[in-house]
């Protein structure tokens, strides 16, 4: 590969700490790695990046012994290793840390900082010496909180922190951190990235996995991009412009990532859905919308602000308590997402683990599942259009999987949120509810969700969507709700559907909230 | 036939097992394999094999399909109790045999829907839920029967029990066709799919518009009609209603039926036929054990080392082991694949 040359060559060999080349991972009917080489410095932070089912996550599953690699070479710190489990690469020195924290939730602080390396009295656990090692520990990274809480008291970001903080204390040499950042806010990033440049300053090869860009270019000196298993090269992040990091890991340039298209205006048709003062207490106060035919309407607000819940109430899965809703002028009960689905409406929801895929079923089962509900069970779907229905939008979304047939858990993120697409597509619904649609997913399906969203308006779906991508939202909304603290506080239409708008909406209330 | 090709792989290791301990036995016992008929009707020791494994395979039939949606039901063999109660209290104060089976199904439907809308509506643990009617049933059973073995001579209940039809004894060909009438009723509709999709993720196929509470419900039902099935089988056999001992432990046996079925305890993808072979591998242990002599102190131990290494050779661990050691054929085949 022509363009890795240049960047190792800038490093001594002695700076290298971990150096894997040539890596093969096979999986039965695919290969999964190819060859691949990756180099990590002493002190430096190294992005890791490419499309969904690139490597990335194979590659560092063969770099943490989860997987064994099927050939090539793993040397760190100068030695050779074949690390079988977790455990081992971790008692050689690579951590690793993931965007789902894998601690236990109700014990607490210290005791997850030295699980299974208790500080022992008489053969019992000396807590009170476990504290105040934790407490050491923790001092060194800004965090002062109560080592004796229990985990789950603490914010996503903090529970992050302590699982940094054990990694780096067990093993030392080399951190991965996967996709950390995916769901802390704006804040919670920087107080990280703090964390990881002073690992950096001690020397620690750090790998970054992330989806969002702008983190890369934030905290990341050198970028190694993969695709379809290969390496496609490792460069120095200062000296690669975004458009071109974006073709490597797409390997077709893309134009824009988001070409701010004039947002189409939508037909001034009569209001089809119109919910009036419609709320659920302690879930989000009563609200005011009114969506047309063919027109998006983008909710915006910070994490928590009640953006789910939003879409949860819209879409029966929480009851509402107050308020009515109309479709077309008469009045609809939206108790249950049975009712919702009755009246052709889908979900897609923000956390596809736990509320969108049905892990063991086949990709094709997955998509007819909406469907099937709807149309009762003793009509079942026959198979042949099953299969029909599944490669239609396999193709139609390019959703990357080997065959209808494998296990939706099996695919990678952004293909999972796509099969979910294609279950409400299935249902030809006319009002669709996306919950943060391109969370997690890469700069390819991104941009190809994006579309879809444009399209379907075009068909004269009408659409809400969440997300707190704000460039995206602006995109292709022609009207913004914005939430604060459970209640819709503004709404924006038209021209005054701008980024700066929407922050100023969100801030003008935080400026409220705190008087 | 290409269509059934999964359905046979997936039932081959209870297949193999069931061979090897069919094999085994009559390795001991020549006399195990043989059959024969006298008026009529079919007797020899695999015969036996299927009438007595009955009230386990049909509980099977039950299980699985609770299993499948991620819960348990404990109370079977205590549902057996009360029907088989039932039926013998209603049979003998002079009720038609039509009025008494009806009667004791519902029974057993209805303890189904208290187990049901236990777990679906008040969405308490199905091991906690099921564990109420397990403990209590077996009260339930004993008023009323007020405590003795109440018996009775009606013969069409006997013939439930003791009958045979087309040579093959009555309880046979109840599990047999009760088991593909629910099998067919699972896969020939979407039932099947919808109970599967809820027992790996009842929020996410909620969300999907998929009546979950109403399915979980029914599951439960079925494993009451199946229990109450059961239990008229096991009254009707003895001519009499024993609420102390019918169907005792039995809940356990049809567990582990499932189990060596190769079934999920943790819900999801189910298979009926592999469950009911289960059923049968439990039987045919039984029934060798009895062969063979052994004191009967014994017998527990033997069926539960061989149940272990049943389990063992399931086990994801060996299964791992097994893909690994056949996995550089696919490996090079996906090699060669990518030459091309």
């Amino acid at each position: 590969m022509p363009g890795n040359t240049l960047a190792e060559n800038t490093l001594g060999s002695d700076d290298i700490i971990l150096s894997a080349t040539g890596i093969d991972k096979v999986f039965p009917g695919a290969k999964a790695l190819n060859k691949v080489n990756f180099q990590l410095a002493r002190g430096e932070v190294h992005a890791l990046l490419g499309e969904n089912g690139a490597g990335k996550s194979t590659l560092v599953k063969c770099i943490t012994g989860a997987y064994r690699r099927d050939g090539g070479r793993l040397v760190l710190d100068g030695a050779d290793i074949d690390p079988r489990d977790t455990f081992e690469a971790q008692r050689l020195g690579i951590g690793t840390v993931y965007q789902e924290v894998n601690l236990l939730p109700n014990l607490t602080v210290a005791e997850n900082l030295f699980l299974g390396r208790q500080p022992k009295r008489f053969g019992l656990v000396d807590s009170r010496e476990m504290n105040r090692r934790a407490e050491t520990l923790l001092a060194g990274y800004d965090l002062d909180i109560d080592v004796k809480a229990e985990l789950s008291n603490c914010s996503v970001a903090v529970q992050q922190v302590v699982a940094i903080a054990r990694a780096v204390d067990l093993s030392g040499k080399v951190l991965i951190l996967d996709e950390p950042t995916a769901s802390l806010d704006a804040h919670e990033v920087e107080m990280l990235f703090g964390i990881v440049r002073r690992l950096k300053a001690q020397g620690l090869g750090i790998v970054f996995i992330t989806h969002f860009l702008e983190q890369v270019y934030a905290i990341c000196d050198r970028i190694t991009v993969l695709r379809n298993g290969q390496l496609v090269g490792t460069r120095e992040a200062a000296a690669l412009p975004r458009r071109e990091l974006i073709a490597m890991m797409l390997g077709r340039e893309l134009g824009d990532e988001i070409k701010a298209v004039a947002r189409t205006e939508a037909a001034e048709g009569p209001v089809r859905y119109r919910f009036t003062g419609f709320g659920r207490k302690g879930h989000i106060e009563p609200f005011d919308l009114e969506v047309r035919k063919g027109e998006v309407v983008g909710i915006a607000g910070l994490l928590g602000s009640g953006r789910t819940e939003t879409a949860e109430i819209l879409f029966g899965a929480e009851k509402a308590d107050s308020g009515t809703a109309e479709i077309d002028g008469k009045p609809a009960e939206l108790n249950s997402p049975r009712a919702a689905i009755r009246h052709r409406f889908g979900f897609c929801p923000e956390d596809r683990k736990i509320d969108g895929i049905v892990g063991d079923l086949s990709v094709r089962e997955n998509i007819a599942l909406a469907l099937q509900a709807r149309r009762g069970w003793a009509r079942p779907i026959p198979r042949a259009e099953q299969d029909r229905l599944a490669d239609q939008y396999i193709k139609a979304l390019d959703i990357r999987t080997t065959d209808r047939e494998k296990p939706i858990r099996l695919l990678s993120g952004g293909n999972q949120q796509k099969a979910i697409l294609a279950r409400w597509l299935a249902t030809n619904p006319e009002f669709l509810i996306l919950d943060e649609p391109t969370r997690g997913i890469d700069v390819g399906a991104h941009a190809e969700i994006i579309r879809l969203i444009e399209n379907l308006c075009e068909q004269g779906m009408s659409l809400i969507v969440i997300s707190s991508e704000l460039d995206e939202l602006v995109a292709y909304s022609r009207r913004v709700i914005v939430l604060r603290d459970r209640a819709h506080v503004s709404e924006l239409v038209g021209d005054a559907v701008t980024t700066d708008h929407i922050v100023e909406a969100i801030a003008a209330g935080e400026k409220q909230g705190a008087a | 036939m290409n269509a059934l090709k999964p359905h046979l792989i997936r039932l081959a290791p209870q297949f193999a097992v069931l061979v090897a301990v069919v094999l085994l036995i009559s390795l001991a016992f020549p006399d195990f394999l043989k059959l024969q008929i006298q008026n009529g009707r079919v007797y020899g020791s695999l015969v036996d094999v299927l009438n007595r494994g009955a009230p386990v395979a049909l509980l099977a039939i039950g299980m699985t399909i609770v299993i499948a949606t991620r819960g348990i039901d404990l109370s079977v063999g205590a549902v057996m109790a009360i029907c088989g109660a039932v039926a013998a209290a209603s049979i003998t104060s002079g009720h038609s045999l039509v009025y008494t089976l009806a009667l004791a199904l519902s029974v057993g439907l209805l303890c189904g829907l208290w187990n049901g809308i236990l777990v679906a509506v008040l969405d308490i643990q199905p091991i906690i839920a099921t564990l109420v009617l397990m403990v209590a049933g077996r009260g339930i059973a004993q008023l009323i029967t007020e405590g003795a073995i109440l018996t009775f001579n009606d013969p069409g209940l006997i013939f439930i029990g003791s009958g045979s039809f087309l040579g093959l004894p009555m309880p046979v060909i109840i599990w047999v066709v009760f088991g593909i009438a629910v099998t067919l009723l699972v896969r020939r509709t979407a039932l099947g799919m919808l109970v599967e999709a809820l027992g790996i993720n009842r929020r996410a196929s909620t969300l999907s518009g998929v009546s979950t509470g109403v399915l979980l419900i029914a599951a439960y039902v079925l494993s009451g009609l199946c229990a109450a099935i059961a239990g008229i089988i096991a009254a009707a056999d003895i001519r009499g209603a024993d609420a102390n001992n019918a169907g005792l432990w039995l809940e356990l046996d049809a567990i582990l039926a499932v189990v060596v079925g190769g079934n999920s305890l943790l819900g999801g993808r189910f298979s009926i036929a592999a469950s009911l072979l289960g059923a049968l591998i439990i039987q045919s242990i039984n029934t060798g054990i009895l062969l063979s002599g052994f004191p009967p102190e014994f017998n527990l131990i033997i069926k539960a080392a061989i149940i272990v290494l049943i389990l063992v050779v399931q086990s994801p661990r060996i299964r791992d082991l097994a893909t690994w050691f056949g996995r550089s054929d696919s490996a090079e085949a996906a090699v060669k694949q990518e030459a091309k």
